[in-house]
């Protein structure tokens, strides 16, 4: 017998997708009956009391979540969510319901007995409930008392050798795509490079000295399978500068139909046979592919890396081998000047290890953005506030045309005193001699 | 239930510590077959809806199986993935950026026996529990927020809206039908922790009503100062008010200033938002990430509002589903809903959708707006 009725719940349980009702149920069960005779550190029928305050909600249409107070681990600044119940005595079960953020490992591989150490840890001193995992990327888990906050920190440090995630007005945990590790497409190990910044900047990933929350996201290539490009404050997205390896009997297999063109991607329809000119050529965006003959030939140098004849033809055509990464900054959703896009800031830069040189630019843009930014301003408005120009200047970076979509309609430069031979220093006097009043 | 001690003495937190170590190292989870082809992978194909093969240089194969998950998820069901795990992959597993679950096995011949033993799981109420799919040319999981299973400030929830739609387009997730990927996602507030700005359809829940302001306790609860410092549009200021005989210290809000954000609220309590006539849905539509063919895009806003139509939401269902059979009658192979919208002209996407043109999706906000007019005689009657 449920200790809350759910009558409004109970109907997200039909229907083929998993249904989270029915595993808030299960987990309910599961902590009811206690097979394992654990000793439960927070009330044994927290996912009762979730499932009613839920319910409520739908019932109200408004949420019963207040806004938690400052809680935390000692010595950080941020991982900790607090969280409180607006009904505590109808649902004492999460009166206090705090979430901690888990920094998942890079490329979220895991193996079970890690995580079966996770679920131990959180079925014990938490609610039992997770997200697998939260937007930014951390194992999120979900509902557990102030004086658990320590005691899960310890296990997790000293068992699991495994740390918290960032919260607040810190860099908040890294993320990546799959990257090398399973896909051909990728120009550089984002992996690596995921793990080794999260290392590299724990202090500041603890730690709030940040204006506002400041994000890194590694995609291995243009196709942006973790979105970096609107929604980090600093995208790393992987790049070639040589040329496209063709594979020229393979495309003729694509032409011939004994290759399925897309990798399989539109089976689920008959798009007739695959016409390379229409499907490739015509709407490859900078027109750099004609067939010569039975030879495809690229014009290399004017491609833009967009990925579509790749992404088409993935056993005739592969990325270059020169590879690294490109850097745009300033991504993030809407609030408040509307949505920005991450904008070009490095065309191409390495990503061999120690990453010596991307370390050299996100230095130089924390630097200029913790000395000017103000409360609560992320990167991509601070870029708008000063503009695109001190950026440049900030992070030593030379202007060029790539930089630009296009360049500006208006002439209204504000030109320095040091560009304008002479200075803004004119003598009034020396001017009247030749100009009457 | 007895204080159990980690180990951990609040009298010295620094005994002992250990902080600053970062996540696990990432290739300590890697399945042998990834960790031996790793930066050697020549192609991958998919099989069918949800089945992949990667072939390496090596020769070596690895065939991933992808399944659905709600990303609420409790310890029985992550216990229940291990088994699976162990079972059929070596106790190896990954998750995907939309919350997917893949179980990777190095032959073929595992392949049958993983899916079967997948397809076959049921939770009591009768939904799978990893429905295979998520591939190619079709819909993938949505993304999502916290909703009102956790967070202060949603304006819908999010995991009632994902089951609702997901229940929907569910053929999609197991079919690659589409002119190309159609990606969803879910945001509970307008402070989006999902990031809904770039997606093919987006479902955005939205106050519509400035904060209540609870004069008696304000100035007990909050920085006052922090309160109005919080509000992006300058829309609260100071002010005294008299309650029960007594003079207090408060706060007032500029009606028509205020973008119902819910920033005030997260810094005080005494300034709730919440109401359930005034909540609900934005639809957004035409945004994408990637950068092939076109640009990556920003959603359009298609749909002002919709109401919180618990618990399964059915008018923002039956609009979703009128976008994506439009879109999949009408688009060309390769087009994304935004490019399909582009090329059509988006007062042809609203006939097709047959969603209703209001006052509210012509741009008012600041600047950005004046780019969004039609400037030009380059358009359809």
């Amino acid at each position: 017998m449920a200790k809350h009725e759910t009558p409004l719940l109970d109907q997200l349980e039909s229907g083929p997708w998993p249904s989270f009702v029915s595993d808030l149920k299960q987990e309910a069960a599961s902590r009811a009956k206690n097979e394992k005779n654990v000793e439960y550190q927070i009330p044994q029928d927290v996912v009762e009391d979730l499932l009613g305050v839920l319910e409520l909600s739908f019932v109200h249409k408004r949420t019963h979540w207040k806004h938690g107070g400052i809680v935390g681990v000692f010595g950080y600044g941020g991982g900790v969510i607090g969280r409180y119940c607006d009904q505590p005595e109808m649902f004492p079960g999460v009166a206090h319901f705090h979430t901690m953020r888990v920094n998942q490992p890079a490329g979220k591989f895991y193996k079970t007995d890690f995580l079966r150490n996770l679920c131990d840890l959180w079925d014990f001193r938490g609610s039992g409930l997770t997200n697998m995992h939260g937007s930014t990327g951390d194992v999120i888990l979900l509902g557990t008392t102030t004086p658990q906050l320590e005691e899960i920190f310890f296990e997790l440090t000293h068992n699991m050798n495994q740390d918290l995630g960032g919260s607040g007005s810190n860099l908040r945990t890294p993320s990546d795509c799959v990257g090398q590790a399973r896909c051909e497409f990728a120009c550089y190990d984002t992996q690596a490079l995921c793990h080794a910044m999260t290392v590299e900047y724990q202090d500041e990933l603890h730690r709030p000295a940040f204006p506002y929350k400041f994000k890194f996201k590694f995609d291995g290539c243009p196709n942006c399978c973790v979105a970096s490009i609107a929604r980090s404050d600093m995208s790393f997205i992987g790049r070639w500068k040589d040329e496209i390896r063709v594979d020229q009997e393979a495309v003729q297999g694509y032409i011939g139909g004994e290759l399925v063109p897309n990798g399989g991607a539109h089976s689920g329809r008959d798009w007739g046979a695959f016409d390379i000119q229409k499907e490739i050529i015509d709407i490859c965006p900078t027109g750099c592919m004609t067939m010569d003959g039975k030879e495809l030939k690229i014009n290399n140098k004017e491609c833009n890396c967009c990925m579509h004849c790749i992404n088409a033809m993935p056993r005739a055509l592969r990325i270059g081998k020169d590879t690294g990464c490109s850097i745009l900054v300033g991504a993030k959703a809407p609030i408040l000047d509307g949505a920005q896009m991450g904008s070009l800031l490095v065309p191409f830069i390495s990503t061999d290890d120690p990453y010596d040189e991307i370390k050299e630019v996100i230095e130089s843009i924390w630097d200029w953005w913790m000395e000017e930014g103000k409360n609560r301003e992320r990167l991509g408005e601070l870029i708008k506030r000063q503009g695109f120009q001190k950026m440049l200047d900030m992070t030593n970076i030379k202007p060029m045309p790539q930089h630009v979509q296009e360049p500006r309609t208006n002439p209204y430069i504000f030109w320095k005193s040091e560009e304008v031979p002479g200075g803004f220093d004119a003598d009034i006097t020396e001017f009247r001699k030749h100009h009457q009043r | 239930m007895a204080f159990v001690s980690s180990g951990y003495n609040p009298d010295k937190p620094m005994e002992n510590r250990i902080s600053d170590i970062g996540p696990q190292k990432f290739d300590a989870f890697y399945p042998p077959v990834i960790g031996k082809n790793k930066g050697k992978w020549l192609y991958h194909e998919i099989l069918e809806p949800g089945v992949l093969v990667h072939v390496a240089e090596s020769g070596d194969e690895v065939f991933t199986v992808r399944c659905g998950g709600a990303r609420l998820m409790s310890v029985t069901h992550i216990r229940e993935i291990c088994e699976l795990a162990d079972k059929h992959c070596d106790g190896y597993l990954r998750f995907t950026t939309r919350n997917n679950i893949e179980f990777m096995v190095d032959s073929k011949d595992k392949v049958d026996a993983l899916k079967k033993d997948l397809v076959d799981r049921k939770f009591d109420g009768g939904s799978f529990k990893f429905p295979i799919g998520g591939t190619g040319a079709g819909i993938s999981n949505i993304v999502h927020t916290q909703g009102w299973i956790h967070c202060h400030t949603p304006a819908s929830d999010a995991s009632g809206t994902v089951k609702a739609a997901m229940d929907e387009l569910f053929k999609d997730f197991q079919d690659m039908r589409l002119p190309a990927k159609l990606r969803v996602s879910m945001a509970c507030c307008l402070n989006m922790c999902g990031a809904v700005h770039c997606s093919d359809i987006a479902i955005l829940g939205y106050h519509r009503k400035p904060p209540m302001l609870d004069h008696e306790y304000l100035d007990k609860m909050c920085e006052i100062p922090l309160a109005i410092a919080a509000c992006p549009t300058a829309a609260i200021k100071p002010s005294k008010v008299e309650v029960n005989g007594k003079k207090l210290n408060s706060v007032a809000v500029k009606d028509e200033r205020c973008m119902y954000c819910g920033n005030c609220y997260t810094m005080c309590p005494s300034m709730p938002l919440a109401n359930a006539e005034g909540d609900g849905i934005v639809l957004m539509a035409g945004g994408k990430v990637s950068n092939r063919i076109s640009n990556p895009k920003f959603s359009k806003v298609v749909v002002a509002f919709l109401p919180n139509e618990t618990p399964r939401w059915p008018s923002m269902t039956a609009t979703i589903n009128r976008m994506v059979e439009a879109y999949a009658k009408g688009a060309n192979k390769y087009e994304r809903v935004g490019d399909w919208a582009e090329r059509i002209g988006w007062e042809r996407f609203f006939d097709a959708c047959e969603i209703d043109f209001t006052h509210h999706l012509i741009d008012d906000f600041r600047d950005a707006a004046y780019y969004t007019w039609r400037q030009t005689t380059n358009f359809k009657l």
